[in-house]
């Protein structure tokens, strides 16, 4: 027999004031929104899942979608290699270690409209020394009104601020691995790349899931940087969904579309996070005791 | 396979940075190991024994190469192989803990460093299948050899880095750094006796660190006895028992161990308190501690009147023998006594005077050449 105490409902109460205040209430606002809409003077018809019907059907939101997706996949595919790789130049001892990790998280402590504003000035082709020197060497070089050149200009920008996380990530992941381990290797005469296939790229694994995971989410998610070094230009080259979605709230007040549009990136957002993490997890799980069994 | 020869060696951790090269650079305790030179016959069955901290492992590291020396030669035979890395030496070592490629199955763990090999030392797909066959066989791994080495017990992952080793059939040696710590106690029985099999069978030099004499005494033909970087001793299990050159080897090999007593030296007798005992042979007057080492064993209760008298303070009965803690004097005493043997109320106590030692500065007197005094 379970007995129950009332009272213990009081000692969460806080938490789950807090939790509501923070996160429930403005979500439901906007589920409210996006199955209403909305002519002014505080009156709101219900339309069910028109919007998100709406949404899902337009080619605005597809190309901000597929743009957003490419983004992402470029950025994975540069930066977790990247950052393994400097990792594993990194020194793991002496006075080095603190010089490359004071190195490697400066660009982490600035913030976003920051590194922003660098690049937009950086990359300018009148002002900005790589726009003006890749200019001057004979580059047909502009961001603002170049396609390539501007997803060219966004890509570094990242590679340039988030690589080091991945390193840091990764950086962490190696140190913990125990000597043992490597001099076990040289006795069985393993490669370098064996060292690396078969230690430390498992030994890393886990922190490489967290790096992807953040790494996804934060690209998938950018707004700041593009907002302010290319403004989704040139023509709706680098309009990522968060810049749609502004636009389409605040410039436009399409209040509706906007909160349908919302949820559908916060579901796409959360089912591509749950997929890596099954697939990156899926070998704890396979060779767990008793189950490695063919 | 090969004969391994230490000529001269020495180890000093960090001795290359600036700081300790402007410290006192002769200050012997520095030393991980104190300069030795030692010959490893081929096929010898070998522990090196020692407490924690003795410079062991070092020894072993710089036999495989993972550590270099920072003084004197290593030769394989003729070879000398100072210069060599670890992998250009085909040496097999075992660590303490457990060490395991992770994504790997257990059969694929064991043909790791069997696959490593390149030029003319590599080995068709048939002959590494027989071999890791045989290793599994060996250690009992046929239900396991392809499940993932992850997620096994503590016991079976230290098999597999032990048959990382064994596989290697050609090996020059096949070092044990203390590999059966982790195991549990019947299974450390039952490896080890394994492990001598393997020795019978293929012959390898095999050199088994540890720091418990019973895994040391049965496991090998000869014993290497080290204390603070240095080797203080070699010699069968029976050398040891018998003839200690140092009271740690007395004290340590034995159990109980042997009994060291203070004494001072007249002549042909040593005086421990205000008892006279006699010796096998005159010794000289001798600057420094001297301490006269005697097994429990070769001690015998007699009774009061026949003896030097002693207060027994404990007896405790482990079987075919009993061990007597007493007091000689002020000193305190080991004694084993065979279950038969009564034990008196008023015990007193002779030493058997054949079976002495003398100690000088915790060293062997040598008894049959004691002109020259210190060995």
């Amino acid at each position: 027999m379970k007995s129950w105490n009332n009272k213990a409902w009081f000692l969460v109460l806080p938490v789950l004031l807090l939790v509501a205040f923070s996160a429930i209430i403005p979500l439901m606002t906007v589920v409210n929104y996006s199955v209403q809409d909305s002519f002014g003077n505080n009156e709101f018809y219900w339309v069910g899942l028109e919007w998100f019907k709406e949404v899902l059907e337009s080619e605005r939101f597809h190309n901000a979608l597929m743009r957003n997706l490419l983004f992402s996949a470029i950025i994975l595919l540069i930066e977790i290699p990247l950052g393994i790789a400097i990792a594993l130049a990194m020194p793991r001892r002496g006075w080095g270690v603190s010089v490359c990790l004071v190195l490697m998280a400066l660009p982490l402590l600035i913030p976003w409209n920051v590194v922003g504003t660098i690049w937009q000035v950086f990359a300018r082709v009148d002002i900005g020394l790589l726009g003006y020197t890749l200019t001057q060497l004979g580059f047909d070089y502009n961001y603002t009104q170049d396609v390539v050149d501007a997803w060219i200009t966004l890509i570094v920008m990242d590679v340039w601020h988030w690589t080091s996380l991945v390193v840091l990530l990764c950086y962490s992941g190696l140190v913990s691995i125990p000597q043992a381990y490597y001099q076990a290797a040289r006795i069985d005469g393993a490669s370098r790349w064996a060292v690396f296939r078969y230690i430390q790229l498992p030994k890393m694994r886990r922190v490489l899931v967290i790096a992807v995971l953040l790494r996804f989410m934060d690209s998938f998610m950018i707004y700041t940087e593009p907002f302010v070094v290319t403004g989704g230009g040139p023509g709706n080259a680098t309009t990522f969904l968060s810049i749609d979605l502004v636009q389409m709230a605040i410039g436009q007040f399409d209040l509706g579309p906007a909160a349908a549009m919302s949820l559908i990136y916060f579901l796409i957002i959360l089912l591509v996070s749950w997929v890596f993490y099954t697939v990156m997890t899926q070998q704890d799980a396979d060779s767990a005791p008793g189950r490695g069994q063919p | 396979m090969a004969r391994i020869v230490l000529n001269n060696i020495a180890h000093r951790y960090g001795a290359v940075t600036a700081r300790s090269a402007t410290q006192s650079t002769d200050d012997a305790a520095a030393y991980a190991l104190k300069p030795l030179s030692h010959a490893w016959e081929d096929g010898g069955a070998y522990a090196l024994l020692g407490p924690s901290g003795c410079g062991k492992t070092t020894l072993l590291n710089i036999i495989s190469g993972l550590v270099t020396p920072s003084q004197g030669q290593l030769f394989f035979d003729d070879t000398d192989v100072s210069q060599l890395p670890t992998e250009q030496r085909n040496i097999a070592q075992v660590f303490q803990f457990p060490v395991l490629y992770d994504t790997m199955t257990v059969a694929e763990n064991l043909a790791f460093p069997l696959r490593n090999r390149r030029g003319i030392n590599k080995l068709g797909d048939a002959e590494i299948k027989q071999r890791v066959a045989d290793a599994i066989t060996m250690l009992g791994l046929e239900k396991l050899a392809h499940q993932k080495a992850r997620g096994l017990s503590a016991d079976d992952k230290q098999k597999i880095s032990l048959g990382r080793g064994l596989v290697r059939t050609d090996v020059n040696a096949i070092l044990f750094d203390e590999p059966l710590t982790v195991i549990d106690p019947h299974l450390k029985w039952q490896l080890r006796t394994q492990l001598k099999q393997i020795h019978r069978q293929f012959g390898h030099t095999m050199i088994y660190v540890t720091h418990d004499q019973t895994e040391a005494l049965t496991f090998a033909d000869k014993v290497v006895v080290m204390l603070a970087g240095e080797v203080i001793q070699t010699g069968t299990p029976e050398d040891l028992f018998k003839h200690p050159l140092h009271t740690f080897v007395g004290k340590f090999i034995g159990s109980p161990g042997m009994n060291i007593l203070r004494c001072e030296l007249d002549g042909n007798e040593a005086i421990v308190d205000t008892f006279r005992i006699a010796l096998p042979c005159h010794y000289p007057a001798l600057p420094g501690t001297i301490e006269l080492g005697i097994r429990p064993e070769f001690i015998r209760i007699v009774n009061q009147g026949e003896g030097m008298p002693v207060t027994i303070s404990a007896i405790e009965d482990i079987g075919r023998y009993r061990i007597v803690r007493a007091l000689l004097g002020s000193q305190h005493l080991d004694i084993v006594v065979p279950e038969a043997v009564a034990i008196p109320g008023n015990a007193a106590v002779v030493f058997e005077t054949g079976n002495i030692g003398i100690y000088h500065n915790s060293r062997l007197v040598n008894s049959n050449n004691s002109n020259t005094g210190v060995s």
